[in-house]
């Protein structure tokens, strides 16, 4: 019961404390003497919290990580670039790294096919019936990570008697093969790929949606060329439509693949990062939490952020240049 | 004749287009219909039998409730609370970082300031910033302020502190948010007419009111996607609550253990994770439209 107060007052106080910082910053700046004064120190009332924010739990936290990364583990002493030489000359660690590699060598390329594959066969249906498509195929989106590992966990059960209640191994039984322990079984990675395939479920949605709107704003004159000229459905797609949604494509493609680079959470629900499917983003806690070596946790980090940064560049340059477009 | 009208028929309705649709969407929906019918076994029926023969011998199949029951108020799982606790993360940690990154896109839209657009790049720039890069020292920084708080006379026991409250989820949750949340707001900002706003100055209105009367107002449409989208990252979070929210274990968090004993039987983790899923999919679609726009906005994150 206790705790039930507790929580209604958080939902009703920390909102409340947020507003009350604003008025009162405003209220402190009214006080302040000359009007110049006071309309040079205003923008700082209003992007102040901000900044704050961000400088104590992004940049400080981030640039303190980096330098942990070249301290020993319980970051008492500077050793150099030890961790980073122990990492790269462990055979494990350059699984984790082949693993992760792996996920970004996949995981986009095939969104962006299902999701193109969905968008232009639902564009070409009736209203309702696209929109209850699109529905049932984004809905995964919606729901956790947790949520997600529940559902393919029991999808990809394995039961060491005679009957398989996991809907893999029942398909695989009833074709008359022998049922496998999916999550266990790292031949040819085929436990990554199994997972794979949930992130694939869950974001199919997001790279459709987008995609959809982009084929929606191609010109209809353009297919209508097209096909009187007599390209085929096929023709007509390749040549016409796809390359006036590149910009889409490219844009979407980079969202699924940095989300691949640090992906970890649907992992952590699966196998914990055990059976070889271990990537950078779950290393870390690994590391930090397992290993209780916050010097090597961090170096994991930073190498991966050191990925992730030009892709990112990429990312923002061209949303600059898009915008000057417009 | 009557062949080919019949065949023009199929082609207008793209009966073939509809089947093969048909079959995506089936194969998209079937682990979630193995969650709902098996969320409603029997313990033993649950673990003995794949959820199929349930359907498919829908009359001889005993259908409870039981699990939802189990999980919602026994002891072991309590879930009810897990869902207000789970509330009490959301709401704050969705209105908390809104309201902030209102103020600063108004600034960064309707003020003028040194390295304006510096600042702008810095927060944008943040983007990268994993969770796990500040994990470490956040951890830290929330230990040094409680050793801090013990110093306060009446506070000898540590009675009031941050680390595993609520607050210390929504500041984390809040600092993840921002640099999108800036960027979303902003670029909606730098739409609204430029005139109207100009001309509630020459009026005397100061900055603050206009911001609350006039630019929060028209900013709605922005607000209401970004508080969709950030209500429902919070909801699902599972890391963020179970490192600095340790004290009230969230829906998640009590799921992932449910996952990790399911010698209870395969319909406690489902109903479980039912009930988890019930508010996301409520706001996915009652506000579908706001969410997609959202999200189209938000493709960055």
């Amino acid at each position: 019961m206790t705790d039930l107060i507790t929580a209604i007052a958080a939902i009703v106080l920390g909102p409340l404390a947020t507003f009350g910082l604003y008025a009162l910053l405003n209220f402190l700046i009214n006080l302040l003497p000359t009007d110049k004064v006071r309309e040079a120190v205003r923008p700082y009332v209003f992007i102040g919290p901000v900044l704050l924010l961000i400088g104590v739990l992004l940049v400080y936290p981030t640039v303190q990580s980096m330098v942990f990364s070249f301290m020993n583990a319980d970051s008492t002493e500077f050793i150099g670039f030890e961790n980073y030489i122990k990492l790269f000359s462990d055979p494990v660690f350059l699984t984790t790294v082949g693993t992760n590699l792996l996920w970004v060598a996949v995981v986009p390329i095939t969104t962006i096919v299902v999701g193109l594959f969905i968008a232009s066969l639902t564009d070409k249906l009736g209203t309702v019936r696209e929109r209850i498509f699109k529905s049932i195929i984004f809905m995964p989106m919606a729901i956790s990570f947790v949520a997600a590992s529940s559902i393919w966990r029991l999808n990809y059960q394995w039961d060491a008697g005679d009957t398989q209640i996991g809907m893999l191994n029942a398909f695989v039984k009833a074709i008359g093969g022998t049922p496998i322990a999916w999550m266990q079984t790292d031949t040819l990675a085929l436990n990554s790929l199994l997972i794979m395939v949930i992130v694939i479920w869950a974001n199919a949605g997001f790279a459709m949606t987008l995609l959809s709107a982009a084929i929606k704003a191609v010109p209809e004159e353009t297919t209508e060329a097209a096909a009187l000229d007599g390209a085929t459905g096929a023709q007509a797609f390749f040549q016409i439509v796809l390359p006036q949604i590149w910009g889409t494509v490219v844009s979407v493609f980079i969202t699924v693949l940095i989300s691949s680079m640090k992906i970890f959470d649907v992992i952590w629900g699966m196998t914990g990062g055990n059976f070889n499917t271990n990537v950078l983003g779950v290393d870390f806690f690994l590391q930090y939490f397992v290993y209780n070596d916050t010097g090597k946790a961090t170096a994991v980090v930073v190498l991966l952020m050191l990925a992730i940064i030009p892709v990112m560049y990429y990312q923002v340059r061209s949303y600059r240049k898009q915008e000057e477009i417009r | 004749m009557r062949n080919n009208v019949l065949l023009q028929k199929l082609r207008d309705w793209r009966v073939g287009t509809t089947l093969v649709m048909l079959f995506v969407a089936v194969m998209w929906l079937l682990p979630t219909i193995g969650l709902f019918v098996t969320a409603f076994r029997e313990k033993t029926a649950s673990v003995e039998s794949g959820w199929w023969t349930a359907i498919l011998d829908p009359f001889n199949t005993v259908w409870t409730t039981a699990a939802f029951e189990d999980v919602l108020f026994s002891e072991n799982w309590n879930l009810a609370q897990s869902f207000m606790n789970t509330l009490a993360v959301s709401v704050p940690a969705t209105i908390l970082p809104i309201t902030f990154a209102a103020f600063a896109a108004y600034g960064f839209t309707f003020l003028n300031f040194k390295f304006k657009e510096g600042w702008f790049g810095v927060i944008i720039a943040l983007m990268i910033v994993p969770l796990q890069a500040v994990i470490v020292a956040v951890l830290q920084m929330f230990v040094a302020i409680d050793e801090w708080l013990l110093t306060i006379p009446g506070n000898e026991y540590g009675d009031f502190h941050l680390s595993g409250e609520y607050p210390a989820g929504w500041i984390v949750h809040s600092a993840f948010a921002m640099p999108l949340a800036v960027y979303i707001l902003r670029n909606y900002m730098m739409t609204l007419p430029m005139a109207l706003i100009e001309a509630a100055r020459i009026d005397g209105a100061s900055h603050f009111q206009i911001f609350w009367r006039l630019v929060v107002p028209m900013s709605v449409p922005a607000l209401a996607s970004f508080a969709i989208f950030q209500f429902l990252w919070v909801w699902n979070d599972y890391f963020i609550a179970f490192m600095f929210v340790g004290n009230h274990s969230v829906m998640t968090y009590q799921l992932l253990s449910m996952l990790g004993q399911h010698g209870e039987g395969w319909q406690i983790v489902m109903a479980g994770c039912l009930i988890s899923i019930v508010v996301p999919l409520a706001v996915f679609f009652g506000l579908q439209r706001y969410f997609v726009r959202g999200l189209t906005a938000g493709s960055v994150k």
